[in-house]
């Protein structure tokens, strides 16, 4: 029970100091919509519609990207993350708590970009809708923890991408797949990404803020 | 209740700390004095538990019952005052949060501003925040690293008032030690 209180505790926060910062969020609905528009004038007539998702999860893991750059600068600059792994709260908390507010964040921006996408190339089935979903849940939580582990480096605005690029690419390949047609085996292998994912970022990130 | 022996600290190449020992009794009060570079922020952030020494042993009352006050207040600018001790409050499980904050922010002079943005108050205001915030728990140990930062005269007469009062164990560090050496039980100077 103190777990989840903490975390709720720890996520409320996020969504506080945004509501009050406004820095994040408005940066990845700017930033989605001006991708989706800049890829509807530079594809050509006629290009079929799974260059066109395949565009949409560019914009979608890029925009993700932005707001995980933005998810620690609070404790980064403050030096907050000394006082959060003093409390006896579980590590793990901090990590999922942020999870969940960048998710937050994530979903606002796609409830914009997925209308957009509709409006600019054609309209976004359930398959797509339950994919990204499910792509949300792992880029967040890895996302999370591979962007705190940033913070404790020097070079954090170029550590962040090369480190989360790479393991974002299961993401695109399930998450086109199941947009583009043989839906019900990427939804499954999202579904694994997650899980596994999950359960490893939750598991490790007590190691990673050990020395922050 | 501190105990602390061959203590070494590397950052790389670089030496910080070599060979330290030292005991602070339960309800002692240790001064760490040193000029800048000596290492006192590196034993301290040791002492709080937040950095591994590179080699000796540390032994260190438990994790939740440390308060660390560092040259930054630890207060998220975004949030009001109340909000910053409602999240540490829960965080630290504490009952009867409400009265706690409180007089907290009641003695630390704190109470009328207790719903503004900590962004918007001046440096010594949020080092008060940054005091309370430390106080809230009730440590049984307190790091402290310049806690006289950016105090005005009340802020700094408020801080003596603290520090006397209390029967937690200190370790603070300060460049300005004038302001609490009568409090010091021992005193480490760092070369």
């Amino acid at each position: 029970m103190s777990y989840a209180s903490d975390v709720s505790a720890l996520a409320r926060k996020d969504l506080l100091l945004e509501l009050r910062a406004k820095e994040t969020l408005p940066a990845m609905l700017i930033f989605v919509v001006a991708t989706l528009t800049i890829f509807h004038f530079a594809l050509p007539h006629g290009t079929g519609k799974v260059a066109a998702l395949g565009l949409l999860w560019v914009a979608l893991v890029f925009t993700a990207l932005l707001g995980l750059t933005r998810a620690f600068v609070a404790e980064r600059e403050q030096g907050l993350f000394d006082a959060l792994v003093l409390t006896p709260c579980d590590r793990s908390a901090i990590w999922l708590g942020k999870a969940i507010a960048v998710f937050a964040f994530l979903v606002a921006a796609e409830v914009v970009a997925l209308p957009a996408f509709s409006i600019f190339f054609s309209g976004v089935g359930g398959r797509t809708v339950a994919a990204v979903a499910l792509a949300d849940v792992g880029i967040c939580t890895v996302g999370t923890l591979l962007g705190a582990m940033a913070v404790a480096g020097r070079a954090r605005e170029l550590l962040l991408p090369l480190l989360f690029l790479p393991l974002a690419v299961p993401i695109v390949v399930g998450g086109v797949g199941a947009s583009a047609g043989a839906g019900a085996r990427y939804l499954l292998f999202l579904a694994l990404y997650d899980a596994i994912f999950g359960v490893l970022s939750w598991a490790v990130f007590e190691y990673v803020v050990a020395e922050v | 209740m501190i105990a602390v022996r061959g203590l070494a600290k590397r950052y790389g190449d670089r030496r910080v700390l070599r060979n330290l020992d030292l005991e602070v009794e339960d309800g002692g009060f240790l001064l760490v004095t040193g000029p800048n570079g000596s290492g006192k922020t590196t034993l301290l952030r040791i002492l709080a538990g937040l950095v591994a020494p590179s080699a000796g042993e540390v032994r260190l009352p438990p994790r939740a019952t440390i308060g660390y006050l560092g040259h930054a207040p630890l207060v998220y600018r975004e949030l009001s005052a109340l909000e910053n001790l409602n999240l540490f409050g829960r965080l630290y499980r504490i009952d009867e949060r409400a009265e706690r904050i409180g007089m907290l922010l009641e003695r630390f002079g704190l109470w009328e501003v207790r719903h503004d943005r900590v962004a918007t108050f001046s440096r010594g205001m949020q080092q008060r925040l940054g005091l309370c915030r430390v106080l809230l728990h009730e440590p049984k140990l307190l790091v402290l690293d310049e806690p006289a930062n950016a105090l005005d005269a009340a802020g700094l007469e408020l801080l003596q008032e603290v520090l006397a009062d209390a029967m937690q164990t200190f370790v603070v560090a300060t460049h300005e030690p004038q302001h609490v050496e009568s409090l010091a039980t021992a005193r480490l100077a760092l070369a």
